[in-house]
């Protein structure tokens, strides 16, 4: 029962994140491979489409098929993106990878640029995190001073120039159409689609958009093959996953596990619930995923086949754990006041639905709750679930479904007695600043 | 309007860019052009778009759309704290109680002496390091305890 | 083909369909807001949600590809409720104030509520309010009834041409605007009111005026630029409350000017003629019809026996009917005067003694959807005609048409332009000669008779890449803009683009100035034998004018020298819509004339296209059609030919011409050759005068229509020169020069324009401002104030 680290192995030192120190990790040596074979990019695709590697941003999509969507004869750039756009509650995995691993990220966006054909890549970095934007333009100072980006890399014909975007507060740019409209500096607002960015990407080019985590997978993949990475996780679900854990445990982090490694020992290596106290509740994929009662939670194992089983997603691995301290109307309030917040206020069911949910929500935690409020809530929720043009309408309307559904009761109580069940200063206890003793 | 050195900046950002898509370069400009303003005067969107080449309502959109950009005064120090979910189960409502309380102010309010601004932060990608805060939209501080706070403000105070 | 069925019905429809293009060819209609047929696909306001077979969930069916053996329910109950869901939404922060509401009884939220919306409302908060919005004197502005669909948003991207409006903040806050409250100033600004299917953008001019069901309609004709925009003239209790566009697919689509929409207001201007007036010495009184035309006859009589006919000049308006252009000519040529013309703005007749048809625009406005290149001579084609320009903007920006321009200005278009030529007036002709000799050499072709021996000696880069464009393109054009057709050596421009055009295998024409500059040619509104263009009565002054529909400041091509002339002429009998002090100083007697929505008419626009209307409403007082007007001047002179029953009568008349059946066939741009004219020399410390015709002077309607008045586009005129220019007379932005022209001075204020070739200064026409100028063209002396 430990952690199995590719991603995150060997940066526990200092200045992990330079070049010559992931070079010393074993970095490039994929690429270099590559470069020196002249490996064929079909049969990078299929060692990727091997490993069962599935995207690490939230939506589990198998990467070497979306790879294979790339037309290959297509005359002009084609463009490959990176969703470092980090901004889903609970997520912070990304941070990490950019922050101690940043290279492996720019090897995998190579191999990937190198697999599809890719003249021209673009890492979106979240807005909050300035720092890491930072660093990231530094270890793209590093690889191109290396011959590592640019034209001709290290003397072959392959040519890849890669820089990084810098967001500027838009939970919403990490939708993946978001996320080009928002490199062409326009508004992150997502386009409907058909047509894929495969077709119509970035510029009106054939663009592919991975997550970091996906991209930092990939030279381990091509190292230790496909099947091997396969054959970590579960079938379907390849390799390892990191796992971000908030919340109400000691000591809160990011996990790197084989896929399909049971909950109750990722609950364990972040030190199990704080102060002893009992598990209520989890958000097992970030704050989008529907909420899971810890019973059901604890049957679980993580990887995407058995969350879905248990009617939530993995989402991106961030796992929120809340215990019996736990408000879950004004729990799913904030939630409800971030996605009102966030919606980018183009399509209808999403701009006029987010705010209405979150205003009846509001007038139950407030005490004002009416009788028909729950079954307003589930009728709007459901209006705009499956209605909008991108994925945020879902991610609004999921966790307002499966609160109400879980918790049905907590709700009810709020309504009738214009108070919660939790109490007042046990709420307090449970909510009060804390910072693991290993920090 | 902009100093050389932002100018400068903004023209890294623009060659980042295929010919012809200067736009792209859009978010980039505004952030250096608040960093050196201290907030997004409308003159400076506009002026802005004129550098960039793109009509002013473009900028305009965009300066209104990202939740980063200070499209009035602040203080000389912003604090955003983030009180999302994660955030509050570690404690960051508390963070930004405490930080109310010290500063005499409520969220989207300047202290009187025009130094601290507080506003009330959406995900900043950061969970685990919660309660965290961002100081002027780039440096991020975390697992800020009620300590940790007060040498902060003490140490900004003296700037 | 690919195979649907909609609703059960049948349907194929080309590749590349959407779900909302076949239900629209079966005939069934889909609820939609942010859709429309013209502007790009954005499936925002999920209205138009369908059930697709297989479909894990609703499809917006705007945006919906179709493909083979697709099955798709628009009324099903998924679909029923996913419509509803949406309507719901919709109206959750929409305001309750449909009674007050301009856009009651034609509000698609209203209509599409009835079936899809819910009597009872579950949203119990308070709903969102905004404010209001300045967007000038013609769009009224209701921000809180704004359903965001944006196709406001992106009218002004994609057709206008410039964002004007965007949606700015997010989610609920999300809110339409333009930068900085700034007012939209495309000329084609209006269509956002037509575009908006809730009341959030409605007309300012009129604003709570009236409700559509009290309105009664009528088919019109614009009677501003060349293009024959058609209308719906809509009128209560008989007078015009608001213009809007009937969709022509040949011409202006759905789209309208707004000059072609708001001009509509000068029709109760306080300065419309309303009676019969009669000077008295230096005093004016009404007179009744009777005596006023009895008047007009006798006096006319008088000249003609005592002068001559050729002692007469009849002069009209391009703006006028083909009705009144043909009688009007009829009435002089019958008292014996070869001496009428239309084209008030023109200096350069010498192409009537060698031209071989009626000038026109030379190709269908449809094609130039399908055109590579175009080059556009001496034109300020957007703001002469918006809606042509629109035509070539759509090309420039959907289909890589490659625009390129000569003259002496370049001001923006708001389209992508591939080369622009800034030369001044004097050299516009080199200019064209250069284009053409590059051409030749590209081609191989040699250059027609004498036209070799006048090519400058050195060719510019712009002028080869302007050939190189045209000798490119598979399906090009050159077209005359109504700054070419004004110019001095219009004849020479002519030919040379007659030459470019040969040699490139363009089609080549005019863009024309006015709703009927093509029809005066076939009313036969141009001197005769003998007889004296519009330049020609000027120089030569005649003892008699009449002066039909036109303002002898405002519309000739030297305001001063008309306002002499006819000053000095015995008789002045000015037939016209509206009152004016240059009227009063020149004429005898007013007579009032019904302006195009108080007439019946016809007016032949740029293409050939002959187009008639009814009269909207009954003429104002005592206001009459001029086709009857002059058919009793007519019968009172007792000259032959004067009897016809109705307006179609004499409009049969006037276009039966030598008998052929089919107009089109005499539209012939050809000319012959024109000698060099000997330009003389630029005379030292002089400007050249660069002259527009701003849209909202151009004609005595638009002039007083009051809103319009109110744009960016009406301001009062300033002396723009380059910066360089400025600097050697040492003026500074915004400080005041006396320009002095042969006409007279004038004092106005400086303003840099580097969109003017070296040595110009461009100063608008049409304004009583600049009036004393004199000529269009030519050379001014300029000092700073």
């Amino acid at each position: 029962m430990s952690e199995h680290r590719l991603i995150l192995a060997g940066l526990d030192g200092d200045h992990t994140w330079q070049l010559q120190n992931y070079i010393a990790r074993g970095g490039y040596e994929a690429f270099r491979k590559i470069i020196k074979e002249k490996t064929p990019p079909d049969a990078i695709i299929a060692e990727i489409k091997a490993s069962g590697l599935r995207g690490r941003g939230g939506a589990g999509f198998p990467t070497g098929l979306k790879w294979s969507f790339m037309p290959r004869s297509f005359p002009g750039d084609k463009y490959l993106a990176c969703n470092s756009d980090e901004g889903e509650p609970g997520t912070f995995k990304d941070r990490d990878i950019l922050r101690y691993n940043p290279h492996t990220v720019i090897e995998g966006m190579l191999i990937g640029a190198y697999a599809m054909g890719c003249s021209r890549g673009y890492n979106y970095i979240h807005g909050e995190v300035f720092e890491i934007y930072q660093r990231f333009e530094e270890a793209l100072d590093e690889a191109r001073a290396a011959g590592l980006l640019g034209q001709n890399i290290l003397g072959s014909d392959f040519s890849f120039e890669l820089f990084a975007h810098h967001g500027y507060g838009a939970y919403i740019c990490g939708e993946e159409t978001a996320l080009l409209e928002s490199i062409e500096g326009k508004k992150g607002q997502p386009r409907f689609k058909p047509p894929f960015p495969a077709s119509y990407g970035l510029y009106g080019k054939p663009t592919t958009v991975n997550n970091t985590e996906t991209f930092a997978s990939v030279p381990f993949i091509m190292k230790m093959g496909g099947a091997a990475f396969l054959k970590l996780g579960k079938p379907n679900n390849g390799g390892t996953k990191l796992f971000s854990v908030s919340g109400h445990v000691c000591r809160p982090g990011n996990y790197e596990l084989k896929l399909g490694t049971p909950f109750p020992e990722l609950l364990e290596m972040a030190g199990g619930m704080r102060a002893g106290r009992k598990l209520k509740a989890v958000i097992p994929g970030g704050s989008s995923a529907p909420v899971v009662p810890a019973d059901i939670m604890m049957d679980c194992t993580l990887d995407f086949d058995s969350i879905a089983k248990a009617g939530s997603m993995l989402g991106s691995g961030a796992v929120i754990v809340m215990d019996e301290t736990t408000c879950m109307v004004r729990a799913l309030e904030r939630l409800a006041l971030f996605y009102h917040e966030e919606s980018c206020g183009q399509c209808t069911p999403c701009r006029e639905g987010t705010g209405w949910m979150y205003r009846v929500i509001h007038r139950i935690e407030s005490g004002a709750g009416r009788p028909e409020d729950l079954d307003l809530l589930r009728s709007v929720a459901g209006n705009i679930s499956g209605r909008t043009i991108c994925a945020l309408g879902d991610a609004a309307a999921g966790p307002v479904q499966s609160f109400v559904k879980h918790f049905a009761d907590e709700f009810e109580y709020h309504i009738e007695n214009k108070k919660c069940l939790v109490p007042p200063a046990v709420q307090d206890t449970g909510s009060q600043i804390y910072v693991s003793q290993s920090c | 309007m902009l100093s050389q050195e932002s100018l400068q900046q903004i023209d890294r950002e623009i060659a980042k860019y295929p010919p012809g898509k200067k736009q792209s370069a859009l978010i980039s400009a505004l952030r250096i052009a608040q960093q050196e303003k201290g907030w997004l005067p409308k003159e400076a969107i506009e002026f802005v778009a004129g550098y960039i080449g793109i009509p002013p309502i473009a900028a305009w959109e965009v300066a209104t759309f990202y939740g980063m950009y200070d499209l009035a005064h602040v203080g000389r120090h912003k604090i955003t704290v983030c009180t999302n979910l994660p955030c509050a189960l570690s404690g960051g409502v508390h963070a930004a109680e405490y930080l109310k309380k010290k500063l005499g102010i409520d969220f989207n309010e300047t202290t009187p002496d025009g130094k601290f601004t507080l506003k009330e932060g959406e995900c900043m990608g950061a969970c685990g390091d919660a309660p965290v805060l961002l100081h002027n939209n780039h440096h991020m501080c975390s697992f800020m305890t009620t300590e940790k706070i007060d040498e902060m403000l003490a140490d900004l105070e003296k700037q | 083909m690919l195979d649907i069925e909609i609703d059960g019905k049948a349907v194929q429809v080309p590749e590349g369909s959407t779900v909302m293009d076949a239900a629209t060819l079966a005939g069934i209609y889909i609820p939609h807001f942010c859709y429309h047929k013209k502007l790009s696909i954005v499936a925002s306001c999920r209205m138009c949600l369908v059930h697709v077979e297989k479909a894990p969930k609703p499809l917006p069916a705007c945006a919906t590809p179709v493909t083979h053996g697709m099955k798709v329910w628009t009324r099903s109950e998924a679909a029923l409720e996913a419509q509803k869901g949406v309507m719901e939404f919709l109206l959750i922060n929409h305001p309750l104030d449909c009674p007050v509401c301009d856009q009651g009884g034609e509000c698609l939220l209203q209509d599409l509520a009835v079936g899809y919306g819910s009597s009872q409302a579950r949203y119990q908060e308070e709903k969102r309010i905004f404010v209001n919005k300045n967007y000038g004197s013609l769009i009224s502005s209701e921000a809180s009834r704004c359903i965001n669909c944006t196709r406001c948003v992106r009218f002004t991207a994609e057709i206008g041409g410039e964002m004007e409006m965007g949606q700015a903040f997010r989610g609920d806050h999300a809110e339409i605007m333009t930068f900085l409250g700034c007012a939209v100033d495309s000329e084609l600004s209006g269509n956002v009111i037509d575009l908006c299917p809730v009341g959030a953008l409605t007309s300012k001019p009129f604003r709570y005026s009236a409700r559509t069901w009290e309105l009664s309609r009528r088919r019109s004709v614009s009677p501003h630029d060349s293009l024959g925009t058609n209308l719906i003239v809509q009128t209560k209790n008989d007078e015009v409350k608001r213009v809007l566009p009937l969709s022509n697919e040949q011409l202006n689509e759905c789209w309208l000017a707004d000059r072609d929409r708001f001009s509509y207001e000068a029709l109760t201007s306080a300065q419309r003629l309303i009676s019969p007036m009669m000077r008295n010495g230096d005093n004016w009184h009404p007179e009744s019809w009777q005596i006023a035309l009895a008047f007009v006859s006798s006096a006319l009589r008088a000249v003609v026996s005592e002068q001559g006919g050729q002692a007469l000049g009849a002069l009209a308006s391009p703006h006028s009917t083909v009705e009144e252009l043909y009688l009007l000519q009829k009435l002089a040529r019958g008292l014996g005067s070869e001496n009428v013309d239309f084209r008030l703005r023109c200096h350069d007749f010498r192409g009537d003694a060698v031209r071989a048809g009626v000038p026109w625009l030379g190709m269908t406005v449809v094609d130039v959807h399908d055109l590579n290149s175009i080059l556009v001579i001496g034109s300020f084609l957007r703001k002469d005609a918006p809606l042509l320009a629109q035509k070539v903007r759509h090309s420039a920006m959907r289909h890589d048409l490659q625009v390129c321009t000569v003259g002496p200005n370049a001001e923006d278009w708001w389209m992508p332009m591939a080369t622009r030529a800034l030369v001044p007036p004097s050299e516009m002709v080199d200019a064209l000669a250069a284009i053409a000799a590059a051409l030749a050499t590209m081609t191989g072709k040699s250059l027609s008779g004498t036209l070799s021996a006048r090519v400058p000696a050195e060719i510019s880069n712009d002028a080869r890449a302007i050939a190189q464009s045209l000798a490119d393109g598979e399906r090009t054009a050159v077209w005359l803009g109504n700054l070419a057709e004004q110019h001095p050596r219009a004849a020479e421009l002519h030919l040379w683009a007659q030459e470019i055009a040969r040699l490139s295998g363009a089609s080549f024409g005019f863009v024309g100035e006015a709703a009927n500059s093509v029809g005066g040619y076939f009313a036969k509104a141009i001197p005769g034998e003998g007889g004296l263009d519009a330049r020609a009565m000027i120089e030569s002054p005649r003892h008699a004018y009449l002066l039909f529909g036109a303002e002898p400041d405002l519309d000739f091509a030297d305001g001063v020298a008309t306002v002499e002339a006819m000053d000095r002429a015995r008789l002045v009998v000015a037939i016209s819509a509206f009152d004016s002090p240059a009227l009063r100083q020149v004429a005898d007697v007013l007579l009032p004339l019904a302006p195009f929505t108080e007439t019946p008419g016809t007016f032949v626009n740029c293409i050939g296209d002959v187009q008639s209307f009814e009269a909207s409403t009954h003429p104002r007082g005592e206001a009459r059609p001029g086709w009857k007007i002059l058919r009793v001047l007519g019968n009172l002179l007792e000259l032959p030919g004067f009897n016809q029953d109705d307006f179609e009568a004499v409009r049969d008349e006037a276009l039966a011409g030598d008998g052929s059946p089919d107009i089109h066939t005499r539209l012939d741009n050809t000319i012959g050759d024109v000698p060099a004219a000997v330009p003389s020399a630029v005379r030292a410390n002089t400007l050249q005068r660069v002259a527009d015709v701003p849209v909202y002077f151009a004609d005595p309607l638009v002039r007083r229509a009051l809103s319009l008045q109110k744009t960016a586009d009406a301001v009062q005129p300033v002396a723009r020169m380059p910066l360089a220019t400025m600097a050697s007379l040492s003026v500074q932005p915004a400080g005041r020069v006396r320009i002095k022209g042969t006409g007279g001075t004038v004092e106005l204020q400086a303003e840099a324009d580097e969109n003017l070739a070296p040595g110009c200064i461009r100063i608008a026409a049409a304004h009583t401002s600049t009036v004393a100028l004199g000529p269009l063209h030519g050379e001014l002396s300029v000092e700073r104030l």
